[in-house]
């Protein structure tokens, strides 16, 4: 074994025009953000405002941004599939050889999932939870710093694979035998499970830190069945994240141990079975759809009530249905898998308890319905995105039930008509969700709002291309048409094939003006400024800030009595009142601890994947090292004395009452 | 575009769904197909009483409430009804309820390993998936054909099904039912036509390269005499599937052209499917170089014995 292990310079995919021209694409843009930076002198701002900030909003933000640049990647992936699929027909190859291409749909799955949906998902929460239960930071501030930090760390994992060596060719689940070391020689599996596993272990660290933060540190009053019902959805998140995500780094860790160490968990030899494999991957796999479409819930139960200057219908219903999708979303993950084998018995088990998910999810629906009966909806850009779910969400459900149904399944187990439905609901129930939020708290995090045109037209494109883009792939499903098709041969199935790929094409006009809404945005933010910290004349405690808030968050923390506890306050007279006196703030000190250790993580999974033992083993130590270090540093924290907090919250008051007058 | 408009786009499309479907599983040509097909009927009409009106719903309060049109009647602070929430519970418990009874009668009814009741004898075929084309062994006729499946219409099936390495999916979309092929392991899946044909077949799990060639017929002949003149057809090829010739045959191979073997040896199913078994308990498994892990070599021996066991009973 050399001194690089695998890697040598075959390892660059150079005869490759389509990896070369991207990565000239992504140097070019890279090259120019770091002349800007360099240009208007803030790098300095960089390092010690963003990368070692332990501000949970200044995190959220950049889980945000990292998850903006994924979705720009991932969706680069889905355009060349759906390009693809629509020239490869009637037996001709298309311009992407199954090589390249089942790189593309395992990258696109594993990116979209796991580094745009997941990132977008927990930087809402960062901006928005501490805010809502009126804390001041999160628990663990350092460990949150870490989390983005891994996260981050498992993303530029994925990206390099681009340029150097190959990404899986197994499809997103990695299935052995397919992703043993006998059928994927290569370094692609190898890729994914460090990926995973780092990112993994940020995920798994978040939630962590945001329970101990929602049991903890609600602001004095605030029972539990008083939190905003964002915080309670994310919390039931947070939860399944706690119990399902060791599922997945136990998993790995025997797939890791299959391909390095021969152990043969999953493969025939030695009696390993991947069954087994197939059952941890969905017992975490399928718990990980509900992380990912809770926290929606939330978001449209806080956009349309907000947007409807209504409370929320049936509040108690909303908490227990969430807390049902979550627990039952434990004992249904044998659906995916129906068409295994399994006794009629069990697959009716599964089916009938996978079904069961549908009334609570349909109790939700209804609240939503009644929630905007007697409102005054505002028809603003989150509330486009709230109703384009109900409606689009709806649909997806419905095609989920009836892939529970074992008998439904066994025709369509695999079919496009899966690809269609999982796409209604992830799209059309948790990036909807996530896009609604981003347009409800862009203000909050940022200090001024979004354009609405480009917002508006933003939503009906991303609605119109969604419909056009997966409707089509429902009736190819039902016309028999397999999910990872390379090239296909079948005429019934062009016309579908074109019309998603137009649909494709609509979505990429959507995000365009997306891109057009934030330039437009920052180019006109003194006309968008949010001086009142209140745009939407919001319910819950984020709105009593300034926008973007104190970086303290909170000078006085308020006495909590109502689940509107915002609308409370302004309805009893007490918002925006000075104090007495101010008490100091006891703040985290920012560190450099979390970004090097994830960094040496980083390089150890790199070094691990090409086989560099020596760099490993350096990495890992260098990461503990750090790790050691930090916890032998007592200068973590200070105080924000009383006089700075007189002067910050004297100018949010300046401004509530000046914008009160206007 | 208005969300009239939008909606108009929605049911066209689903309406063009269910039209334009032949040739696929709504086009069913086996009785396994027709009850799925209808089973998926029935449970969509079933789940569109409540996601029409969600859906109508959804737009009608979106407009009727919006703000602009503010003589309507604004409640602020109602946010609970008993009657509202026991309805909006209770509707979706009743059909869930309806489908749930359907679906555990149906799941039973249409279990893949249960013999097709009624049908009289079935034909027994067993199928292996190679990179990248499927294998058809006939135990009864002694024969086996590469991508093309002929039996005759009206005559149940028994498939058993396993895989050479990777895990594909056996699929004809239009006689029903599907199953994964595993290595190692078999399982089972009972199909029928009930009228001649020829029938696409497919690989519906993704296993590597060549996947998307990994296509077969499936010929339904008229008649039984049909069917016997066709084995009779395959005999006469000279070419014989033995394990040996199975090992060439099992090199991967992309959009594999139709093969007949016109003989077959004994048990070579048996022997696929017992492969990994067979390496257990004896020492050859270890000194194949890829197999010799660290430290395993001392522990395991006596552990495979037991399985050894087993296997041979």
């Amino acid at each position: 074994m050399s001194f690089l292990g695998k890697l040598s310079i075959e390892s660059v995919p150079y005869h490759e025009p389509i990896i070369m021209v991207t990565l000239a694409v992504i140097a070019v843009v890279g090259i120019a953000v770091a002349l800007l930076i360099t240009k208007y002198k803030q790098w300095g701002t960089l390092w010690s405002d963003w990368i070692t900030s332990v501000d949970h909003k200044h995190l959220g933000i950049m889980y945000i941004v990292l998850a903006m640049v994924m979705l720009l990647r991932g969706f680069a992936d889905a355009i060349m599939m759906r390009t693809q699929l629509a020239v490869a027909t009637n037996g001709a190859p298309g311009y992407l050889p199954p090589e390249h291409y089942d790189q593309i749909f395992t990258a696109h799955g594993v990116i979209m999932i796991i580094f745009m949906a997941m990132p977008f998902m927990i930087g809402l929460m960062n901006i928005v939870l501490p805010l809502q239960i009126g804390a001041r930071d999160v628990a663990y501030p350092f460990l949150n710093n870490l989390s983005f930090w891994l996260t981050a760390g498992g993303a530029i994992l994925i990206n390099i694979s681009l340029g150097i060596g190959e990404f899986a060719k197994t499809g997103w689940v990695a299935y052995p035998p397919i992703a043993g070391l006998e059928l994927s020689p290569g370094v692609g599996v190898d890729y994914y499970i460090w990926a995973l596993q780092i990112s993994g272990l940020g995920t798994l660290l978040t939630a962590v830190n945001f329970l101990v933060t929602v049991f903890k540190m609600r602001a004095p009053g605030m029972k539990l069945m008083q939190m905003p019902i964002f915080t309670w959805t994310c919390t039931w998140a947070n939860i399944l994240i706690a119990a399902s995500f060791p599922i997945l780094t136990a998993v790995l860790a025997m797939l890791t141990l299959d391909r390095y160490l021969d152990f043969h968990f999953f493969t025939n030899e030695a009696g390993g079975n991947s069954m087994m494999y197939i059952n941890l991957f969905w017992a975490w796999g399928h718990p990980e759809v509900y992380i990912l479409v809770l926290p929606a819930f939330g978001i449209f139960s806080e956009v349309i009530s907000t947007f409807t200057a209504k409370r929320l219908f049936g509040y108690t219903s909303m908490v227990y249905a969430s807390g049902a999708i979550a627990i039952l979303g434990f004992v249904v993950w044998l659906h995916h898998f129906f068409t295994m084998g399994s006794s009629a018995n069990v697959n009716a088990f599964f089916g009938i308890m996978t079904m069961v998910i549908a009334v609570p999810t349909g109790v939700k629906l209804f609240n939503w319905l009644f929630t905007m009966y007697r409102g005054r909806l505002v028809l603003s850009v989150p509330v486009l995105w709230a109703l384009g779910f109900m409606v689009t969400f709806t649909i997806g459900g419905m095609t989920g039930v009836l892939l529970a149904i074992p008998g439904a399944d066994y025709v369509l187990h695999n079919s496009l008509f899966l690809i269609a439905h999982f796409h209604n609901t992830i799209i059309g129930g948790a990036v909807f969700g996530y896009l609604a939020g981003f347009a409800f708290w862009f203000p909050k995090a940022m200090g001024f709002k979004l354009d609405e045109r480009t917002g508006k037209a933003a939503f009906w494109c991303w609605q119109i291309g969604f419909m056009m883009a997966f409707l089509p792939l429902y009736v190819l499903g039902f016309l028999g048409m397999t999910r990872r098709l390379n090239h296909t041969n079948n005429p019934d199935w062009n016309l579908w094939l074109y019309i998603a790929a137009v649909g494709a094409f609509v979505i990429a006009l959507g995000i365009f003006f997306q891109l057009l809404q934030l330039f437009i945005s920052f180019k006109n933010k003194d006309k968008l400024d949010d001086t009142t910290g209140d745009p939407w004349n919001g319910h819950t405690l984020e709105w009593s800030t300034a926008s973007p808030p104190q970086f303290y968050n909170f000078a006085h923390i308020p006495h909590i009595q109502d689940i509107d506890a915002w609308t409370d306050a302004k309805e009893r007279g007490d918002s925006y009142h000075k104090p007495e006196k101010y008490a100091p703030i006891h703040m985290p000190k920012n560190t450099s601890a979390g970004v090097f250790m994830s960094m040496s993580f980083t390089v150890m999974g790199f070094a691990l994947i090409w086989h560099i033992w020596w760099l490993a083993a350096a990495a890992l130590i260098a990461g503990i090292g750090v790790f050691i270090k930090r916890c032998y540093t007592s200068d973590v924290d200070y105080y924000v004395q009383v006089d700075e907090i007189e002067k910050i919250e004297q100018a949010h008051l300046a401004a509530n009452a000046k914008g009160a007058s206007v | 575009m208005s969300i009239r408009n939008l909606l108009k786009l929605t049911f066209t499309t689903i309406a063009l769904m269910l039209a334009g479907c032949s040739g696929g599983v709504l086009d069913p040509k086996g009785q396994v197909g027709v009850d799925e097909k209808n089973l998926i009927i029935l449970c969509t009409i079933l789940m569109l009483i409540v996601v029409i009106p969600v859906i109508v719903l959804t737009l009608y309060f979106a407009w009727k409430y919006r703000a602009s049109r503010d003589f309507e009647i604004y409640t602020p602070k109602w946010a609970h009804s008993t009657k509202i929430e026991a309805l909006v519970w209770s509707v979706p418990v009743l059909i869930i309820v309806a489908l749930g009874v359907i679906t555990w009668r149906s799941t039973i009814a249409l279990d893949p390993y249960a013999p097709l009741e009624g049908q009289g004898e079935h034909l027994t075929v067993e199928v292996v998936s190679l990179d990248w084309k499927w294998l058809f062994i006939y135990p009864e006729q002694g024969i086996a054909t590469v991508n093309e499946l002929v039996f005759p219409a009206n005559k149940p099936i028994a498939f058993k099904i396993t895989s050479e390495n990777a895990m594909n999916s056996f699929f004809i979309p239009q006689l029903g039912s599907q199953i994964y092929s595993m290595a190692g392991m078999e399982t089972k899946l009972h199909l029928i036509a009930n009228e001649p044909g020829t029938f696409k077949g497919i690989s519906s799990n993704y296993s590597g390269a060549g996947f998307s060639g990994m296509k077969f017929d499936a010929i339904a002949t008229p008649t039984e005499a049909d069917f016997d003149a066709w084995v009779e057809k395959v005999k006469q090829e000279d070419t014989v599937l033995t394990s040996d010739s199975y090992k060439e045959l099992a090199e991967p191979t992309e959009n594999h052209p139709v093969t007949y073997y016109g003989d077959v040896s004994d048990g070579l199913f048996h022997e696929i499917l017992m492969k990994y078994m067979k390496d257990h308990g004896s020492m050859d498994f270890y000194s194949k170089p890829n197999n010799a892990a660290t430290g395993m070599k001392k522990a395991m021996p006596a552990m495979h014995k037991g399985h050894h066991e087993e296997v041979n009973e």
